[in-house]
């Protein structure tokens, strides 16, 4: 087993990119992460994407990755985990270099939403649930972060305001975030008087459709030396699964899969929580960033909305968390989401991320969720020695 | 024609959706005056309804009552001129969703809005030749109308439906005996590609649902040695208020014994669910030994006559809606939501 | 628009229709949608199970944007979590009463419904929705 760095990383902007198709995404940001890394060839490439298959009708993602950018011949797979697509790609090429099956891999997340009609994504985002019986009921996935939202208020006697506030905290590091989807800030009226998409939750708390590419590469950490002054490390890569039904788990409002893939990262790193100083989560919709920060074990459950209230999430904040807007502020297009939050965690490391920079950041948590915590993935990057 | 076992109703139930639309509220969006109006409300099916669900909220209260396995059901017959398939047997559905398949013969039947009175002979005739175990009869519609027509001020959603099966001291009531008239007269028809029924407007009174309903009625009494004081309600299909009281009226039957029955005004014309509806209205009243003349009216033309006898009371014991309950139970819609729960603004 | 598959549909129809799930035939859990392996106790096999066809809702919103294909005709819609009787959960859309008529703890029962239909041409697709309990 080897000790695994990150190299290289680079991405798009997000958003409605309309003069950009899914080749023209993957080629921006992968060229990008291998021009970060001085580098120009490589072993194998891991892709994670959630939906292309079915908004742009194109499977066999692997090969048309390592077709368009000109790696003939090289071995590439295409990994689905919903929206946690690109962790889930990570998560592959961390052990493709650990267990020293290559040498230098490529990781590309990219999700193209915005030629299809909302209608149409809102459609193929409940293809991360089951289909005969959850998407039959004709339940949209803002429905069921409405169901979790109002079930959380009535259990632990939270106001909506407050856990929206998640999101007023993700536009303002969004605003200061050159990729990020939403340069506009946002205050608690704002999200008020936006529509309710499903009862209680409104439009301003639930991510939108998004374009965007995300890449890194991966070498053994001797290689990186080499190549580079600072190599970032991979201390830790888990994933964890929970019960695919909502109303079949214990307790809903917690997500086991955040737990256990946190549990194991932590033990692999052999940290503790109080020595992660930057957090990139789940925030799909304000709800799932409170409860995420709960079963990451940073917050009590039930906690959480609080936690965010007292300013404890802000740049110089206890616990700087979406440091460049999340999910929400800088956007989720589902299957890269993944790959940007390492990206993220990387900038913060190397001390590139701007008007953003958190002080002293050596160690960095990304988590990511798929469907409605079916499926997790905790990563922990560091720069410690 | 008189079954040659005795054949009894063991159970029965009723379904009238939810949302009611005034018939006024329909005289305001085509100018029409109101004091023309047979009913003062109709029902109406919201959009997730048809005459197959509600065939299956009526089949699962007769379930309810009759206490039956339902595998032992070994017929489904229903009566409809608004089936959600024009080839796929509705029965199919329902049985279905009783649990009474596969073992069953199904079918649909279509004569207007006697089609669910049909079903209902041809159950008595297969379980009195003892061919099945229990027939479950069902007559529903989501009743059609054109916008701006004579027919809108009527026509509603409903249905019912009965299972019938060997004559015991349980059985609810009994079937004395049936008598049909039916002869090719075109009063009211509905071409097989069009939305929406047309009419001959007066000739749809006398020629057609008078001369019907009064042969079949009378012919019934007349083989069953009956007068009309033997009956203590009398039963016709509604498409109108003055229809079935003039009917009822001519034949020697007094407004006591057609009250019960009459549901029109609150309700509208269910179509092949009326007579039905009206059924079962009466049996929700009804006491053991009082006799029930049915007759359904399907245009065509034809009629369906019944004398029904009851036996044990009815109303007792009804893990069920009564019909009064589901009429009560209403939530008023405005014409826009009419038209677009009945599909008249085509999206 | 895709065409609905009828196959899929049929398989369900039982489920659907009648609210079938599965109970474990060795520690008896009870799940809805029906499985084929226990959760609890991992035993391979499970027999059809009748869930009772009434209950509370427990938790409820009304879906008011981005409706999936198929379902926009009915909009807004009701979808809640109800507890049946025998303690199984089951996501199902509410009808026949307004979002403001519904509480938490508010009595339902089992109704037979369209659920969606394919266009004009395809298949109508039946199923289970519940509404208030009335008598």
């Amino acid at each position: 087993m080897r000790r695994v760095a990150v190299v290289g990383v680079g991405c798009t902007k997000v958003g409605e990119l309309w003069d950009k198709s899914l080749k023209d995404l993957v080629v921006e940001s992968a060229t990008k992460a291998l021009d970060d890394a001085g580098i120009d060839n490589i072993d194998v490439v891991y892709v994670g994407n959630a939906l292309a298959q079915i908004l742009q009708n194109q499977s066999n993602l692997g090969s048309l990755v390592a077709d368009c950018l000109g790696f003939e011949g090289i071995p590439a797979i295409s990994v689905e985990a919903a929206d946690a697509s690109g962790s889930l790609a990570f998560h592959e090429a961390y052990k493709a270099v650990k267990f020293g099956w290559a040498d230098k891999v490529l990781v590309v997340g990219v999700e193209k939403m915005s030629d299809s009609s909302s209608e149409e994504v809102s459609k193929a985002l409940m293809t991360f649930e089951d289909q005969d019986y959850v998407a039959f009921t004709g339940i949209t996935q803002a429905g069921i972060h409405a169901l979790l939202l109002k079930f959380y208020m009535e259990k632990f006697g939270v106001k909506h305001e407050d856990i929206a506030m998640f999101a007023v905290e993700a536009h303002k590091k969004a605003s200061k975030n050159p990729y990020a989807q939403f340069r506009n800030l946002i205050k608690l009226e704002d999200i008020f008087r936006s529509p309710v998409v499903a009862d209680p939750l409104r439009l301003l708390e639930h991510t939108t459709l998004a374009d965007g590419s995300a890449s890194l590469i991966l070498c053994p950490l001797e290689e990186a030396k080499k190549l580079k002054l600072q190599p970032i490390e991979v201390l830790a890569s888990s994933t964890a699964t929970d019960r695919f039904f909502l109303h079949e788990r214990a307790d809903m409002l917690t997500f086991n899969s955040t737990v256990k893939a946190a549990e194991k990262a932590f033990k692999e790193a052999k940290i503790s929580r109080d020595q992660i100083d930057v957090v990139e989560t789940h925030d799909s919709s304000t709800i799932l960033g409170v409860i995420s920060l709960e079963d990451l074990g940073f917050v009590e459950k039930g906690k959480g909305a609080n936690f965010v209230v007292e300013g404890n999430i802000t740049i110089d904040g206890r616990l700087p968390t979406n440091t460049m807007g999340g999910l929400k502020g800088r956007g989720h297009p589902l299957g890269a989401t993944g790959v940007y939050q390492l990206v993220e965690v990387v900038w913060q490391l190397r001390g590139e991320a701007g008007e953003n920079q958190v002080k002293n950041v050596k160690v960095g948590l990304t988590h990511t969720v798929g469907g409605v915590g079916s499926f997790a993935s905790v990563n922990i990057l560091g720069c410690l020695g | 024609m008189k079954p040659s076992k005795n054949v009894g109703i063991l159970g029965y139930g009723g379904y009238i959706p939810v949302y009611r639309v005034k018939t006024s509220e329909i005289a305001r969006i085509w100018g029409r005056d109101d004091d023309y109006l047979q009913a003062e409300e109709v029902a109406v099916a919201s959009m997730d309804e048809d005459s197959v669900t509600m065939a299956v909220e009526a089949a699962r209260y007769a379930l309810k009552r009759a206490k039956v396995n339902p595998e032992e059901i070994g017929a489904i017959y229903i009566g409809s001129e608004s089936k959600p398939y024009a080839v796929k047997s509705s029965g199919t559905i329902v049985a279905e969703a009783i649990g009474a398949s596969p073992n069953i013969t199904a079918a649909d039947f279509e004569f207007a809005c006697k089609g669910g009175t049909e079903a209902l002979q041809t159950c008595i005739g297969l379980v009195a030749a003892r061919m099945i175990k229990y027939g479950l009869a069902i007559g529903v519609d989501t009743a059609q109308a054109a916008p701006a027509d004579e027919l809108e001020y009527t026509v509603a959603c409903g249905g019912a439906a009965f299972l019938v099966g060997p004559k015991t001291e349980n059985t609810i009531a009994y079937f004395e005996g049936s008598t049909s008239y039916v002869t090719d007269t075109p009063d009211f028809w509905r071409r097989a590609e069009e939305p929406y029924p047309s009419h001959a407007g007066r000739f749809t009174g006398e020629p057609a649902y008078f001369r019907h309903i009064i042969n079949a009625a009378k012919n019934l009494m007349d083989e069953l040695g009956y007068k009309p004081e033997d009956f203590d309600y009398a039963v016709f299909h509604q498409p109108n208020f003055k229809f079935p009281v003039r009917a009822g009226l001519m034949l020697g039957f007094t407004r006591k014994q057609l009250e019960p029955g009459l549901l029109i005004p609150s309700l509208g014309n269910a179509y092949a669910g009326s007579a039905l509806l009206g059924l079962v209205a009466v049996l929700d009243v009804a006491k053991p030994g009082e006799r029930i003349l049915l007759a359904s009216y399907g245009s065509g033309s034809g009629s369906d006559a019944f004398s029904i006898v009851v036996q044990n009371n009815p109303s007792k014991g009804n893990p069920t809606p009564f019909i009064s309950r589901l009429l009560s139970r209403k939530k008023y819609i405005d014409y826009a939501e009419y038209a677009k729960y009945r599909r008249k603004i085509v999206f | 628009m895709t065409i609905a598959s009828a196959p899929r549909y049929w398989r369900e129809i039982k489920y659907r229709y009648r609210l079938i799930g599965s109970r474990c035939l060795k520690c008896g859990k009870i799940y809805f949608p029906h499985r084929h392996i226990c959760l609890v106790c991992g035993h391979r096999k499970l027999e059809d199970y009748k869930l009772s066809e009434k209950g509370v809702v427990e938790v409820f919103t009304v879906i008011r944007r981005n409706y999936p294909l198929g379902y926009e005709k009915n909009a807004p819609y009701i979808v809640g979590l109800i507890r049946l009787e025998d303690g199984v959960k089951v996501l199902s859309q509410i009808v026949d009463c307004h979002p403001e008529e519904i509480k938490p703890g508010m009595l339902v029962e089992l109704t037979f419904r369209k659920v969606k239909e394919d266009g004009k041409k395809g298949i109508i697709e039946y199923g289970y929705k519940f509404k208030p309990i009335f008598r």
